[in-house]
This record gives structure tokens, C-alpha cells and sequence, in this order.
């Protein structure tokens, strides 16, 4: 069977060969251009593709006491924030925790029902759902939506009999198990302090105030970031909150203004 | 051949602002009453406030027709519910039930932005606020609408309530008394009317409380 290699084909024009030198110039370069009728479209498209999208930070990872969530509460439309009080960390169930970034109505309706899901599954089963049963309930769901304009990046952490589970799922038809993973416009920021600061055997105290930090450093740099940094913990008995801090305090509390020594006063000049 | 794009938008946008304000046992609930196409304005009496439950006030600005029909909509499910389980829906209820009913229609929204205020089942005011696809939070006050981009900001300035986020919890409620609230919303909208095209004509504002549901009306610039 002869194989169609007509896609593999360049479609651009190629330039004499380089022995045609004018001028000690080199010949006009030739690049690739992308075989469509409406090149100004599809380039409009392709920027949108990769346009930074998911204005947030959230993080997530696995230690040896159970598994860490951290998020920031900014809601933004373009460039207005809609809200600094978004709760982005959503209790599915009492072991059970999901991130949310990307669409905010998304997140909350697809969490909601993924909860409806692992009760009804508790109910028919009479045991909890792992946590890969559930995030594979919400990525079969998302994958079924695929292309059509849904916008979903979450984590799915929680704790049931293999011990801590965290899960990335996004609205791609992505899934991904993992130990550490933070997702939003913030997470490059957040996983430079994350990558930085982890270690598996960390007490929980020390797991929380990693998280913090990142959270707080991804909202320091990333303008889609900000309000109430919250942390979350999940371990053998369900998941607890352990802080929520506004990341203006924060920045104080890291970095406190110091006194500084005053060499020269300025003195306000008499009015003439 | 490029491809063929619609020539007409099935939404429109009536323009107006909403405001809600929740307080320790009432709730403020205001909406300008003018509605707008374009340029024009359709007419200076409109209302965009909606009573959906014994305590439960919505106001909706954005697309009057889609608005509208979501009314209806709630209002249908409401009595459904009434007749099932013998008893009115309360505020976190419905506030539920209009997120759902925004995210069914999530590949073709009812343009339509909301505040939910009422009392909830201790008697303390509660005020919710959407996006157009049903996203929603419980939040101490909020504006939606043509004019919330300059009420927001000025709310923000005088009622500052502390993050439901924080640990430890604080009380998103304001500790304003019903009477200084109502002064509030009154000075937002000359504000904002004084600013956005779009608001204007006349201020209806609507205050829930224990006693029941009040309506007042202030005169508003109409130009």
C-alpha cells in the first residue's frame, strides 16, 4: 500500500540555490507557511491557542504526612477583577479535595456534580471512591466535552486506602497522577519556590508554609493572582483547613519595612 | 472562500446597574430602571428587580429578554418545589438553583448578570453574586451591570468586609444599620448616573427584612 506523504510536503516556495549570491547577500530565507485560505484567521487562532489563559495560582503536592493544596481567590475579566473572594479550593467530600482554575462556573458545576457522582458511587458500593476513580469520573466527563469551549484545570487531592492520591485533570481530556503540580498564570512562579523548597519528609507545619510561600510569591509577580492565599490539608481523616491570609499582610509579614537610618531630611521650604 | 458569518447576534444589551447589601438582619437590594438599546433609551420605568421567594429578591441587568426568561424559569421551578415540599424556598436555596439553571445553558447563556439578596434561615442578610454562565459565591455586598466597574470600587471603599477566606472566619456582613445602608445605595447610584449612559431615570430600591418586603423609589438624573 503506497503510503499519502503529500502532507509532509512543504508548501513553501524554495529559493535558488545559495550559489546565486547577489551583493554578498544571502538569498530571502524561506520558511514554512501554513497551507490555509484565511492565513490572518488561523494566525489569530494560533496566538489564541497559546495565550496564557487560567488567570490564577494553584498548587498542590504529596508528602510523607498526606497531601498539601494551596490557591489564590482572584477572579479576574480581562483586566477587572470581578472578585478577590473566590473560593478555589472546593470540598467535593469530607477526604476529598478540587482546584479549580480556568472557567469559575466550569470548575464549580463539574465539582459539584463529581461530589454527586462519589456519594452515589458510595452508595451503590458501600465504600468510598479512590481518588483515582474520581478523577477519572471527571476526566471521562470533560473528555466528552472536549472542543467545546469548556475550561477546566484542576487538581483532584485526596486521601483514601492506597493513602494520598493527587490527580491533575484538565478540560483538554488531560490526566496526569503525579506528586506536585500547580496549575494557573501563576504556577511558573509558584513551582520556582515549590521545586525549590520540597522535601518529602516535611512535618506538616513546614509543608504548609512552603505552600504559603508559593502561593504568596505567584500573586507577588503574577497580576491575575492575588487576595487570600489558602492552604488546605488532607491526611488520613479528611482534609482541614489550616490557613487563609491576605497576601497584602503577607508581603509585610516576609518582608517587614525596616527603620532605615536617615542621612539627610529633607525640610520643607518656606513659601516665598 | 472564508466562512460565512452570522449577520445578526440574538442578544442585545439593555444596559442599567444592580446593587445588593447584606447587613446583620436585612438586606438591600437597588436597581436603576432604565432600559436602553444602543443609543436610545426604550423606556425610563423599567423594573429589573424580581421577587422570586417569600425572602429572596433577584435584580438582573444585561439582556431584558434572556433576563426575563430566566425569571420565569425560577419562578416555575420555585412553585414546583413549593408544591413538593410544602414550604418556600430559602436564599442559599435559590441561589443554587439560579446557578444551576445559568449552567445548563452554558453553550448558549442567558446574557444575563445577577445579584441575589434575601435572609437566610437565621434571619441574617445573604447577598450572592453571578456570572453570566452560573458561577456564584456568598459575598457581603456586590454590584452587577453598565455602571459596576464605578460602584465597585466605591463599595469596596466604605464597606470593606473581610474575606470569607480568612481563618480565622470573620463576618462578611456590614455593620451598617438599614437606614445607613439605603443612604449608601442612594449616593452610589447619583454617582454612577452621573458617569455611566447607561444608568439613570429612576432608583428602585427594594429592602428585605423579617417584617417582610419594602419598596422605595428616588429620582435619578434623565439624561
Amino acid at each position: 500500500m503506497k503510503l499519502d506523504t503529500s502532507g509532509l510536503e512543504s508548501a513553501a516556495p524554495v529559493w535558488g540555490a545559495p550559489s546565486e549570491l547577489v551583493d554578498g547577500f544571502s538569498a530571502a530565507p524561506s520558511f514554512e507557511v501554513p497551507n490555509t485560505t484565511d492565513f490572518d484567521g488561523f494566525q489569530k487562532e494560533a496566538i489564541q491557542m497559546v495565550k496564557p489563559a487560567k488567570g490564577t495560582t494553584t498548587l498542590a503536592f504529596i508528602f510523607k504526612e498526606g497531601v498539601m493544596v494551596a490557591a489564590d481567590s482572584r477572579a479576574s475579566m480581562g483586566g477587572y477583577i470581578s472578585s478577590q473572594s473566590v473560593k478555589k479550593i472546593i470540598e467535593i467530600n469530607p477526604y476529598m479535595l478540587g482546584t479549580m482554575a480556568g472557567g469559575a462556573a466550569d470548575c464549580q458545576f463539574w465539582h459539584r456534580n463529581l461530589g454527586i457522582k462519589c456519594r452515589l458511587h458510595e452508595l451503590a458500593n458501600k465504600r468510598r471512591i479512590s481518588v483515582t476513580g474520581a478523577s477519572k469520573l471527571l476526566a471521562n466527563i470533560l473528555y466528552s466535552y472536549r472542543g467545546m469551549g469548556l475550561s477546566v484545570g484542576t487538581m483532584i487531592a485526596g486521601w483514601d486506602e492506597t493513602g494520598p492520591g493527587l490527580y491533575y485533570v484538565d478540560s483538554e481530556g488531560g490526566r496526569l497522577k503525579g506528586m506536585r503540580f500547580s496549575v494557573g498564570s501563576g504556577s511558573p512562579y509558584a513551582y520556582g519556590v515549590l521545586d525549590n523548597g520540597y522535601r518529602y519528609d516535611m512535618s506538616v507545619e513546614e509543608a504548609a508554609e512552603l505552600a504559603r510561600r508559593a502561593i504568596y510569591h505567584a500573586t507577588f509577580r503574577d497580576g491575575a493572582s492575588g487576595g487570600v492565599a489558602s492552604v488546605y490539608y488532607v491526611g488520613p481523616n479528611g482534609w482541614k483547613k489550616l490557613s487563609g491570609d491576605d497576601v497584602g499582610e503577607l508581603h509585610y509579614k516576609y518582608y517587614p519595612v525596616m527603620p532605615s537610618t536617615v542621612e539627610q531630611e529633607m525640610v520643607e521650604v518656606a513659601a516665598a | 472562500m472564508t466562512k460565512q458569518q452570522a449577520n445578526w447576534s440574538p442578544y442585545d444589551n439593555n444596559g442599567g446597574s444592580c446593587v445588593a447589601i447584606a447587613g446583620a438582619d436585612y438586606c438591600v437590594i437597588a436597581a436603576d430602571t432604565r432600559m436602553s438599546t444602543g443609543y436610545n433609551i426604550l423606556t425610563r420605568e423599567y423594573s429589573k428587580i424580581c421577587k422570586l421567594a417569600d425572602k429572596c429578591v433577584m435584580a438582573s441587568s444585561g439582556f431584558q429578554a434572556d433576563v426575563k426568561a430566566l425569571q420565569k424559569q425560577l419562578a416555575a421551578r420555585h412553585l414546583i418545589y413549593q408544591h413538593q415540599h410544602n414550604k418556600q424556598m430559602n436564599c442559599p436555596a435559590m441561589a443554587q438553583l439560579l446557578s444551576n439553571t445559568l449552567y445548563y445553558k452554558r453553550f448558549f447563556p442567558y446574557y444575563s448578570f445577577n445579584v441575589l439578596g434575601g435572609l437566610d434561615n437565621e434571619g441574617k442578610g445573604c447577598v450572592f453574586t453571578y456570572d453570566a454562565v452560573g458561577s456564584y459565591e456568598k459575598v457581603g455586598y456586590s454590584s452587577q451591570g453598565s455602571g459596576s466597574t464605578l460602584i465597585m470600587p466605591f463599595l469596596d471603599n466604605q464597606l470593606k468586609s473581610p474575606s470569607p477566606l480568612l481563618l480565622p472566619v470573620q463576618d462578611a456582613v456590614t455593620p451598617l444599620v438599614e437606614a445607613e445602608a439605603v443612604n449608601l445605595v442612594k449616593t452610589v447610584f447619583a454617582s454612577a448616573s452621573e458617569r455611566d449612559i447607561y444608568t439613570g431615570d429612576k432608583l428602585e430600591i427594594v429592602v428585605v427584612t423579617a417584617d417582610g418586603i419594602r419598596r422605595e423609589y428616588m429620582e435619578l438624573r434623565k439624561d
